[in-house]
């Protein structure tokens, strides 16, 4: 057998144009289909590292590699225990959200969970006599989540005492870890530090992590949370802001382990409730499996696929598989979108949290398609949910045949973020995001859209490029 | 009079569409000159040289530098360029599917047959045609001033994915009878045409369809472009090699062509031994000091097919007569043709200088017009690169080469013009209706003899019949080969120097 012209057969081909209107134009005009590529300039000054990029070599199959390796990760809830356990963490020690910040730097809401975590772990009395610690930074470190297999919503701040879930790809044994969702207001992960927030936090380490970790110990089947993921991308949740459908199924594996822990029923109720009236809950678990699943994507030469997108709250970074542990960062953008009650723009701090892990995955914000119900907390129309998720696959190396749209003809989610097509787009990468006040001790303000710093990305970009050339 | 000049950063469109533009505006009421542009070294020349002073910008800003009578009103003259640049981005609403943004998104909406036709700037061509690629599809790069490196690892890749990749800079394609980039519309048959040459594939193209008219098997099926540097020695041969393989594959071929530019000898030896070793006869039409022109391979292939060429058309012959002085001045937009005319006017005229030279010491500044008026014989392509950045091809804006016309007819010592113009899809509508009145007006102080070779077939879009006349109207005696007009120059300054 010859291979044929791959264009000889029945039917004319198609052609796809991506230039000057004028051949598109042309070709039209004999009868053939056309579909013409909207094309524009990429990013400025990025044309040369883009060819040395696209014409690098281990490209394509580095990037092949990157995606099969993340959509081959399923994440199970092995464990729940205290920091101290399953991440090592030392008194004095604190993990934060985002790339590396000292305390100079750090914002409002960082500070103030900082603050409230010292209080929490004894290191002060009263939260404000923190701030000395920190400006002294003797005993005390700061050390992002991600360089510990953690992610953290919002400020992010883990202490020794806290309790994370514990998640683990079955096929390698790797894990990742987060800590327990405190709900919504009032809370450290937006920079609450008042009686109210320690009261809760020493409330779930002494009642709702201990009972957790029975339940889950107790339960024969451990959850298999990309399963509850896509069926909670389903049933109208995109796993970032919404996660209710989530929250409800998590509770129905968890429950009966539960009553049967052998727990005070009074606990077990309160738990219930607490867990069952906390729509965002499932978010702490939903983000530590999408960290399980794009860290299996790090680390191949080559590989343009961004595996980490987190915010400080002063800087905005990511991390690429190409580049290995390098951030690459830019100042953090404010969200636009809705405010609670009478603040506005003025009180938002800028971007802040781990949770763009869910978008680096392919959900959240590239899932809005599938949430239309919160569409409007995040200052949007259906339309635009719609456009957001197809627009999202113009940056992404592949498509989630796990995480599927119903209203997108069951399309699975953009996912694989590609640092070369970001920058020849110019398209920057959805996040739905929660808005902390930037005044330590605030809390949450509102919750909005928000998109990287443009210019982390040619930055990357000239990174692969070097490493390409290198290469050669 | 009155200047404008605003940039938009952040807006684009492509060369063409804003040649376009700057054309529709010019005819808006009270504008005296409009010029739309991207902000590139080349436009910022031609704007700085209309008399504009344009603020410091990037190449990816657009200018948008208009002159009005004292009188005019600034905000409808601007009005006129929202309103022509409105139809080239298709309007989109919140519930359509919005249009792709790469090539690579662009061939995940389509069939496995689609093939890829690119065109942007070549600083990111290589970046389109790598999607197309890496999706197993072939791809024609229209795009020129793409580095050749990137060239190599292009056509690398694609070897090992089975993928054809015609250009970077590959102007002319027909594939299964669809003509991409700039292509003639002809007859199908039984030849396959293989050109590291675009107008070189066109030349052959209209002298097959026009031996061909009612002859069995004469007649092209595929033309495979391969970009004009495909047999030097940088590249290789890789594409050439492929489409080879296509071709000889396809039972439809009885007999290949393979036509290029001067190639580089040891790749034109390789391809040699890779044609005698396929199935499919292969005709070699490599141009080159002592090779054959470009109608002697076309008469060479009719007669393997077992035709005998016909007399190739000639029209005007009485507009012509002596040279008017001892020089001849080529003027071409293709580079095949300009390789091939110098080539024969070098054996008989002596040196001929060039932007595209035969030989180093030969080279002129194509941007220098003192250096394109030279002493000795001069041929330019403006099709070349370095006139083609960040601006439309000369076949399709015709500016600079007309200005030259004017120049060349103006110098005591230019004794014959020598045009080509080039039709089929992808050209002009009217190519004729922009060159005519600079044939004219060159012609107007003195009868200097213009010599054009039009490319062209009576199935193409603009009519043969009708841009011919219109030349010949306007003074040139009209060949359809592009080796018969250029006999025709060298005889009339031989004759005027015996």
């Amino acid at each position: 057998m010859s291979t044929p012209l791959v264009t000889v057969g029945a039917t004319s081909p198609t052609v796809v144009a991506c230039g000057a209107d004028m051949f598109a134009d042309a070709v039209a005009g004999q009868a053939v289909d056309v579909e013409r590529v909207d094309w524009r300039p990429p990013m400025p000054g990025t044309e040369a590292d883009l060819a040395a990029v696209a014409t690098d070599p281990r490209r394509p199959e580095a990037n092949r590699r990157a995606v099969e390796a993340m959509l081959g990760v399923t994440a199970h809830l092995v464990d729940v225990a205290p920091a101290s356990e399953v991440l090592g963490l030392e008194r004095g020690q604190f993990l934060h959200a985002g790339p590396p910040i000292a305390w100079e730097q750090a914002s409002g809401p960082l500070r103030g969970a900082l603050m409230g975590g010292a209080a929490l772990e004894g290191l002060v009395d009263d939260p404000e006599d923190a701030v000395a610690l920190f400006e002294s930074g003797s005993n005390v470190s700061l050390e992002p989540c991600h360089h510990r297999s953690a992610v953290g919503p919002m400020a992010g701040v883990v202490t020794p005492s806290m309790w994370m879930w514990v998640l683990e790809d079955r096929a390698t044994g790797r894990r990742t870890y987060c800590s327990l969702n405190e709900g919504l207001g009032k809370v450290l992960r937006y920079g609450a530090y008042n009686d109210e927030v320690l009261t809760r936090l020493r409330w779930m380490g002494d009642v709702l992590g201990p009972l957790l970790q029975a339940a889950v110990r107790g339960t024969a089947e451990a959850s298999d949370v990309t399963g509850i993921l896509t069926q909670m991308l389903q049933m109208g949740d995109e796993a970032h802001n919404r996660n209710r459908a989530g929250t409800l199924m998590l509770l129905r594996d968890l429950s009966p382990a539960m009553v049967t822990s052998g727990f005070d029923a009074k606990d077990v109720s309160e738990a219930l409730r607490f867990v069952g009236g906390n729509d965002h809950f499932f978010l702490n678990l939903a983000m530590p499996a999408c960290k399980l699943a794009l860290d299996a994507g790090r680390d191949i030469p080559g590989s343009t696929m961004v595996v980490a997108m987190a915010r400080n709250g002063t800087e905005f970074g990511i991390q690429v598989s190409g580049t290995g542990d390098q951030w690459f960062t830019g100042p953090a953008q404010v969200a636009e979108g809705l405010f609670l009650g009478d603040y506005g723009p003025d009180d938002a701090n800028p971007d802040i949290g781990d949770s763009a892990i869910t978008e680096t995955a392919g959900i959240g914000g590239f899932a809005m398609a599938t949430a239309p119900a919160i569409v409007r907390l995040v200052g949007g129309t259906v339309p635009d949910a719609l456009a957001t998720t197809r627009r999202m696959h113009e940056i992404t190396l592949a498509e989630n045949p796990r995480w599927s749209v119903p209203v997108l003809e069951f399309q699975g989610t953009p996912t694989g973020i590609d640092v070369t097509k970001v920058c020849r787009t110019g398209i920057l990468p959805q996040i739905n995001t929660g808005m902390a006040g930037a005044v330590a001790g605030v809390g949450q303000v509102g919750a909005g859209l928000v998109t990287p710093p443009a210019e982390i990305f040619p930055q990357a970009l000239a990174a692969l490029a070097d490493a390409a050339r290198a290469a050669r | 009079m009155k200047d404008h000049v605003e940039l938009r950063s952040g807006a684009y469109a492509d060369s063409v569409t804003l040649l376009q533009v700057s054309r529709a505006v010019q005819a808006a009421p009270g504008v005296v000159a409009a010029q739309v542009a991207m902000a590139t070294g080349l436009n910022l020349e031609v704007l700085t040289g209309m008399g504009f002073d344009v603020p410091a910008s990037s190449p990816n800003d657009m200018v948008v530098a208009l002159r009005l009578d004292d009188d005019a009103d600034l905000a409808a003259a601007l009005a006129a360029v929202d309103a022509a640049l409105v139809p080239a981005r298709p309007a989109s609403g919140a519930s359509e599917v919005a249009p792709p943004r790469t090539t690579g998104s662009a061939l995940r909406r389509t069939g496995a047959d689609a093939v890829a036709l690119v065109s942007v700037p070549g600083a990111s061509a290589t970046v389109e045609a790598m999607d197309a690629v890496e999706a197993g599809r072939d791809v024609m790069v229209f795009s020129d001033n793409v580095p050749v490196e990137e060239e190599v690892a292009l056509k690398t890749y694609a070897t090992s994915r089975g993928a054809l990749v015609m250009g970077p800079d590959c102007g002319t394609a027909v594939i299964d009878g669809v003509g991409l980039g700039f292509a003639n519309t002809t007859r199908p048959g039984r030849i396959g045409l293989v050109a590291a040459s675009g107008t070189g594939c066109q030349q052959l193209l209209v002298l097959l369809h026009h031996a061909g008219a009612g002859l069995d098997g004469v007649g092209v099926t595929h033309a495979l472009g391969v970009g004009g540097r495909d047999l030097s020695a940088a590249v290789g041969g890789l594409s050439t090699r492929e489409a080879l393989r296509r071709l000889d594959a396809d039972p439809d071929v009885d007999l290949v062509v393979v036509v290029s530019k001067p190639p580089a000898p040891e790749v034109a030896e390789a391809l040699a031994k890779d044609a005698e070793a396929l199935a499919t006869p292969v005709e070699l039409g490599l141009l080159g000091r002592g090779q054959r022109d470009l109608t002697t391979v076309a008469e060479a292939v009719l007669e393997r097919l077992g035709h005998t060429a016909p007399a190739w058309p000639v029209a005007g012959e009485d507009n012509t007569g002596a040279a008017t002085g001892p020089l001849l001045r080529g003027l071409f937009v293709g580079g095949t043709l300009c390789d091939e005319s110098m080539l024969m006017a070098s054996e008989v005229l002596g040196p001929v200088r060039s932007n595209i030279p035969l030989s180093p010491e030969l080279a002129l500044d194509s941007t220098d017009p003192g250096d394109l008026l030279a002493d000795t014989h001069t041929m330019v392509d403006f099709g070349d690169d370095a006139l083609t950045q960040g601006r439309a091809h000369p076949m399709i804006d015709p500016t600079l080469r007309n200005e030259q016309l004017a120049r060349a007819a103006a110098d005591p010592r230019t004794g014959v013009i020598l045009l080509d113009l080039v039709l089929g899809h992808g050209a002009e509508p009217d190519p004729a209706s922009l060159l005519a009145p600079a044939i004219r007006e060159a012609r107007a102080d003195r009868a200097i003899p213009v010599i054009v070779s039009l490319v062209g077939t009576d199935l193409d879009p603009q009519g043969l019949d009708a841009q011919r006349d219109a030349l010949v109207a306007a003074g040139a005696e009209v060949h359809l080969s592009n080796a018969a007009a250029t006999r025709r120059a060298i005889q009339l300054l031989e004759g005027a120097r015996a």
